[in-house]
């Protein structure tokens, strides 16, 4: 275990309770109820998620241009943690739109789209478990068209008018929706950093272990 | 050589090949009329074609075959050996992705030209009303398919189960292209077309293209080296 990782897991536990705690404690919402609290999961996990998506689409492109292992041990994680959080996403989104809406799944442009983007996060790791040697750089390519349809996943809904709540919601918060709210982005956001750290820690174990056993061969 | 002829040349040798073999234009073909006829068992009832069905129809057609015919474009250069002859060549790697992706577009189109009558057989739907628009949508809709097929079914070839990942790849990459050339299609076929919204998917798709072959173009380079064999 690295030295860091029991420090920022403690650090990440308590801000989980706390959020835990201030969301329990944070007013119905009038129209919505009990159900609206959702969205304190929710949101930051899709917040996670999109930025888990930049993450390695960006550390994909830089490795396409400059094939060094540390980006793409990036984008192999973040790619891990896109499945991860848009899972969370896509799980916690129905069951609020059963609620709401009166059905699981609607074909807006937003839902549509995190969905694409998912599936393509689970096909860069279907890639880089069976594609063989070479994985690398196809992974890295599809995450760079991956990454394109980012910015369609988050200008769609204020481009095309569709039922999903708009991300103009967030900054009129009032402040009894927003402590919790806030709080548990923060939460959502050490966790996001803590894994990516962790994980491309393990490949770099990995990748030591792999050259030790190489040069005990010689 | 300039670009235009490198890409004129690897065009016609694709051609060549396949007007004396037959090989992928005419398996593409089949397989493609084999899926509009699974989609007329399926759906069709009574003699009555689900509504707007067609298009639908058409374009799962269009990415099934499509698929196919990617696949056995790259593997007849690996099979050969002339992949390595092909990178090799002292030309620039974008025009040979060019190249590709223009003899995969005139094999789609060929198979398009059979696709899209059927379709508007089986499934009742009016096809030729305002045959420029479809023209164009079929066109702009193909064309974002096979550019980000020809890139990944290239960069594929050296690739363990190649054949099991493609679909896996192309498919989630390229779903809003086949949405754009759903919808688009849907609203060519209503008796009131509604031009505002057709003009719409099609700025979509010409977006999707432009996006995606820059993308590939900007990508086939580094993708394609192969460093480590």
């Amino acid at each position: 275990m690295p030295s860091w990782f029991m420090r920022t897991a403690v650090a990440c536990a308590a801000l989980f309770i706390a959020a835990l705690v201030f969301i329990a404690l944070a007013p119905y919402e009038r129209d919505m109820g009990l159900v609206q609290k959702i969205f304190y999961f929710h949101t930051p996990s899709a917040w996670m998620f999109l930025t888990a998506g930049v993450v390695c689409g960006v550390a994909s492109a830089r490795y396409l241009a400059n094939p060094s292992p540390r980006f793409d041990r990036v984008a192999w994680a973040s790619a891990e943690l896109l499945v991860l959080f848009g899972a969370i996403a896509l799980v916690t989104g129905p069951l609020w739109a059963r609620k709401t809406w009166g059905v699981w799944w609607q074909w807006d442009v937003r839902l549509t789209s995190s969905l694409l983007g998912w599936m393509i996060g689970v096909a860069y790791l279907l890639v880089r478990r069976y594609a063989g040697p070479g994985s690398d750089k196809l992974a890295a390519g599809l995450a760079l068209f991956g990454i394109a349809n980012v910015p369609f996943i988050y200008i769609s809904v204020n481009y095309w008018r569709t039922i999903h709540p708009p991300t103009s919601v967030v900054p009129k918060l009032p402040l009894s929706f927003g402590v919790p709210f806030y709080l548990s982005v923060t939460a959502f956001t050490l966790l996001f950093v803590m894994l990516l750290r962790l994980r491309v820690h393990l490949e770099e174990q990995r990748a030591r272990m792999d050259s030790l056993y190489l040069s005990l061969d010689e | 050589m300039s670009v235009l002829q490198t890409i004129w040349l690897i065009v016609r040798k694709d051609l060549t090949i396949e007007t004396r073999s037959g090989e992928i234009a005419f398996t593409t073909l089949f397989f493609a009329i084999s899926c509009i006829l699974a989609f007329a068992f399926a759906l069709v009832r009574e003699g009555k074609p689900p509504e707007d069905g067609g298009a639908g129809v058409l374009w799962i057609a269009i990415m099934f075959s499509g698929n196919l015919a990617l696949g056995r474009t790259f593997e007849r250069e690996r099979q050969s050996e002339t992949l390595r002859a092909l990178l090799l060549a002292p030309t620039s790697r974008p025009a040979i992705y060019l190249g590709k992706l223009l003899g995969l577009m005139a094999l789609l189109t060929a198979a398009e030209l059979l696709l899209v009558p059927l379709v508007a057989y089986f499934f009742q739907a009016p096809m030729f009303r305002h045959p420029v628009w479809l023209t164009v949508i079929v066109v702009t809709g193909t064309l974002g398919f096979a550019s980000v097929g020809t890139l990944f079914a290239a960069m594929l070839v050296r690739a363990r189960s190649r054949d099991m990942l493609l679909p896996v790849l192309l498919y989630p990459l390229t779903f809003p292209v086949i949405m754009a050339g759903v919808r688009g299609t849907t609203a060519l076929l209503q008796p009131e077309v509604d031009y505002a919204l057709l003009r719409f998917w099609v700025q979509l798709l010409i977006s999707f293209d432009a996006v995606f072959i820059t993308l590939a173009l900007w990508t086939f380079e580094p993708l394609m080296t192969d460093e480590q064999r």
